[in-house]
């Protein structure tokens, strides 16, 4: 099943972040790759390399990757200096070495935001996106307490918009290309797609207020609209969201200095 | 001899999942909290089940090897979920539903289970739409739907072309929530390698942690495994690069029955291979079959034509011609090997023959380019970036490629292995799919499951066990569990080889894809039963694993990954060979009607073989579990 290519082959060198743990140093290494097909993934390439690797007694290059088709968000190498590398609205699993030029060198690091602290190599740690989620970027619906799909009609524009904000695949690359590790972008899209939904109303303020709360707590840093995360988004997600959650989150602000509070304390029971 | 029973309900087919939730046992809410869980894998069955047991108050563990529940495989889905809420009006029911999944099952699956599927199925898209799934609209804000293969009716719901991606988002979304209110502990980058069976009980797993190296011993009251298929065991395949079937066939070897393994899908619209460094194939969704036309050209010599250049009469709609009432929507497997006969006639195109053409020409006359793109949009995008080609002016060139398997751990109506404890969920099980499973179906079974069958069932089991009996972790089968992972860990990283484990893996899925693809003969699977022992001993003598075991080690990951796929290969070779009959995805030559379609034999293989381990080195059990279809009559499957 294994076609042959009629395909030009080239070859590129390849300056790889090498670094073997959290506390050890890092460093560039660079490795030339040869017999490069135009129509093979950067992350193929990777394989390669890795395959040469093992044979040769050395060590492997750990990267991280998954799905291979643009979805998990797994895949975190900033190629070039961009985060997922050259081409626009994808992945670094979707970057195909024709974007690449005979005799180039091409320098790939992690992600690099102190909220991500390294792994290994190309590998970081992204759990903290995990922990604003469970902070807040949820309704509140119990298995079996639904009502029927359509008593709940939403206007189709509002559905789209909230499908624009809920593509977002956790990949972390708003974070790797801000100057100031800022999530906003992240969370601007959890906090906007649930806010744009009639079932997300009952717990809007609560989810935005708790959502930035946890992002800070969790070491990224502020916004200063510069709008380099959506450039690099993978699913070109717009920075208009962040505008979005800033007026919820000055509202619910507002609105929880100002609400009289309700007496309710359990039951009657 | 493991004792298969399936614990089907009696009573009339419509009552029984109704009378069996009234009957079975319940723990009370004061004793759930005593109860602790372990939940293997967080794709839609996973982190379904995950939150919900949570909810109810059982103390839920949830490991997964990604490093995020949001990543797991499910996320890739992309055309629909089925359900049968009939909001278009168009004669869907329950009952339908039922039967179609069936049918398209090739009548190889259990009544009482597809039933419950299409029972549950609305309850389903209610809960995600609560959870604020995005799913696509009509412009009075009701839902909408598309149509798939193997349904004359629209059922599909979908938000965009990511639907998988989105449910995954919403039951992640819930756990999230439970792990946030501590009902749900959250182990990432946590592998599963074996299973603890305490007493004939599932009682625990070994688990190393992805980035430290480190074995952990868990206990728990009951297991449950969502670990996905293990369609890997072909190397290339659609599934994510890390897919794999450790966990289960961990649990195999622990004494769970695999069944049907030989259930293969292959999807029929998928981008061809391009060369031999390649690591994965992509799907182009079956939704794009609802617009797309399939064809090829009718003389062998246009095949290296420019396809624009084919004029309207030199086009074979092969689809359209064979299956005039299904046309493009034909179901996977039928499509699939209509597309290869293609090919073996020497009419498939591009650069090595192996493709047909999916061509949106009519469609965008029809609809226009931006209704089009508004569909389909992300599909052609991902197209261009692999191929480099403009599809809305130059037809798709597509081919099959795996997808899913329908095989998997045997379980129960109650969806309990043979190993008492030990659940199993979604596509890691065998239940109700049958030899074929329909589009926008895997979605709908693996939140089924994990939503709204395992929080009634586990409860029937738990009841039975007492709180806070569950075993000590310093147990002697923890200590033996423990010592056989470390000792395989050891065995690969001492190896003197030569080659690294992605050699073996793409052998392995040659094999496979040759003698074991799309169709199979007794004579191909017989050589394959000599080649993948022999490949076997091979990788054991000449892998080599670099780097240590107390570091992130993927090649050490995907070493175990690969000597349990040449394991299981040989498995489902053996069951390909025992299974003298066509059936759904599984089509053997020697048993097909005059027009190429399958063969079933309902006389000797109207059953479900589920093997049963027996050491190493000797040859598994082949026990069955008969199908007695009481409300259905099997037919000869027809989509003309």
């Amino acid at each position: 099943m294994v076609a042959p290519t009629a395909k030009k082959l080239f070859s590129v060198t390849l300056r790889i972040w090498r670094q073997a743990g959290p506390q050890q140093p890092g460093k560039f290494v660079d490795y030339p790759a040869a017999n490069v097909s135009p129509d093979m993934s950067f992350l193929e390439l990777l394989d390669v390399v890795n395959d040469g690797l093992t044979k040769d007694d050395g060590e492997p290059i750990a990267f991280a990757h998954d799905c291979r088709e643009g979805i998990c968000g797994t895949c975190s190498c900033t190629i070039n200096g961009k985060p997922h590398g050259p081409g626009k609205g994808i992945a670094t699993c979707q970057l195909y070495m024709r974007s690449f030029a005979d005799g180039d060198t091409i320098v790939v690091e992690p992600f690099r935001a102190r909220a991500f602290p390294l792994v290994k190599d190309l590998v970081t740690d992204r759990s903290a996106f995990d922990q604003v989620q469970q902070a807040g970027g949820f309704i509140s619906v119990r298995t079996g307490a639904a009502p029927d799909a359509n008593s709940i009609p939403v206007p189709k524009e509002d559905a789209d918009l909230a499908m624009d904000a809920a593509a977002c695949i956790g990949c972390g690359a708003c974070v790797a290309a801000c100057k100031n590790a800022s999530a906003m972008l992240f969370v601007a899209a959890k906090v906007s797609h649930l806010g744009l939904m009639p079932q997300g109303q009952p717990e809007r303020d609560k989810r935005v207020l708790a959502m930035v709360q946890m992002m800070d707590a969790a070491g990224f840093g502020n916004c200063t609209n510069q709008y380099e995360c959506s450039a690099v988004c993978p699913k070109t997600i717009t920075h208009d969201f962040i505008a979005r959650m800033n007026r919820d989150y000055a509202v619910a602000l507002f609105r929880e200095k100002f609400k009289p509070a309700s007496n309710a304390s359990g039951g009657a029971g | 001899m493991a004792t298969l029973d399936s614990k089907i309900p009696s009573g009339p087919l419509a009552d029984k999942w109704q009378k069996h939730k009234t009957e079975i046992k319940l723990v009370n809410p004061a004793n759930k909290r005593k109860y602790e869980v372990i939940v293997v894998g967080a794709g839609l069955a996973g982190s379904s089940a995950a939150a919900t047991l949570a909810e109810l108050g059982y103390k839920v563990k949830n490991f997964v090897f990604h490093d995020s529940p949001r990543r797991a495989h499910s996320i890739a889905a992309q055309g629909g979920i089925n359900a049968a809420k009939n909001y278009q009006n168009d004669g869907d029911s329950v009952h339908r539903l039922f039967y179609d999944t069936l049918k398209g099952g090739d009548y190889r699956a259990r009544e009482a289970n597809v039933h419950r599927l299409a029972e549950v199925s609305v309850n389903i898209i209610d809960q995600c739409a609560a959870q604020g799934v995005p799913f696509a609209r009509e412009y009075g804000g009701l839902l909408a739907n598309r149509s798939f293969g193997g349904a004359q009716v629209s059922r599909t719901f979908y938000a965009r072309g990511q639907t998988g991606q989105q449910l995954l988002l919403g039951a992640y979304s819930a756990l999230s929530r439970m792990v946030g209110q501590g009902g749900v502990e959250l182990h990432p980058n946590s592998e599963m390698l074996d299973l603890v069976v305490v007493d004939g009980h599932a009682k625990g797993i070994i688990v190393r942690d992805l980035n430290t190296g480190a074995i952990t011993r868990h206990s728990a009251d009951a297991v449950i495994l969502a670990t996905g298929g293990y369609g890997n065991v072909f190397n290339l395949s659609t599934y994510a690069r890390q897919s794999n079937a450790t966990a289960i066939w961990r649990a195999y070897k622990r004494g769970a029955c695999l069944a049907n393994p030989c259930y293969t899908q292959i999807h029929p619209t998928c981008i061809p291979v391009s060369g031999d460094y390649q690591s994965k194939l992509t799907l182009m969704s079956e939704s794009l079959r609802n617009d797309g036309r399939i064809w090829v050209p009718k003389k062998k010599e246009d095949a290296k034509k420019d396809p624009a250049s084919i004029p309207e009469a030199d086009r074979d709609y092969y689809l359209e011609r064979i299956y005039p009432s299904f046309g493009n929507l034909a179901p996977r497997d039928v499509s699939s090997r209509a597309a290869m006969r293609m090919c073996d006639e020497g009419r498939g195109v591009g650069e090595t023959g192996l493709g047909v053409y999916l061509d949106f020409s009519d469609a965008i006359k029809r609809l226009g380019e931006p209704a089009v793109r508004e569909r389909y949009g992300n599909l052609f995008d991902i197209y261009h970036e692999i191929t480099a080609e403009n599809a809305y002016q130059t037809p798709m060139r597509i081919f099959p490629a795996v997808h899913y398997t329908m095989g998997g751990l045997w379980v129960d109506y109650n969806l309990m292995s043979n190993i008492p404890g030990l659940f199993v969920l979604g596509e890691a099980n065998f239940s109700d799919h049958g030899a074929n499973r329909l589009g926008a179906s895997a979605l709908m079974q693996g939140l089924a499951d994990g939503y709204f069958v395992i929080p009634y069932t586990l409860g029937d089991y738990l009841a039975g066990q007492k709180p806070g009996a569950r075993p000590k972790i310093d147990a002697a089968e923890f200590k033996q569990a423990e010592e056989n992972v470390t000792a395989m860990t050891r065995r690969f990283l001492s190896n003197k080889g030569k080659e690294p484990v992605s050699h073996f893996h793409k052998r392995l899925g040659k094999i496979m894809w040759e003698h074991c693809g799309m169709a199979r003969t007794k004579a191909g699977l017989e050589v394959a039963l000599q080649k993948i022992p022999a490949l076997r001993e091979e990788f054991q003598a000449s892998v080599k694993v670099p780097g240590s075991a107390d570091t992130l080690n993927q090649s050490l990951e995907q070493a175990g990954r690969v000597a349990d796929f040449i394991e299981l290969g040989e498995l489902l070779c053996r069951d390909a060979l025992m299974r003298e009959e066509s059936c759904g995805g599984h089509f053997r030559e020697e048993y097909q009607h005059p027009d190429g379609e399958c063969k079933r034999d309902d006389e000797k293989f109207a059953h479900v073989a589920a093997w049963e381990y027996q050491g190493a080195g000797q040859t598994p059990l082949r026990n069955t579990e008969a199908l007695n279809y009481e409300f259905t009559k099997m037919s000869v499957r027809s989509y003309k």
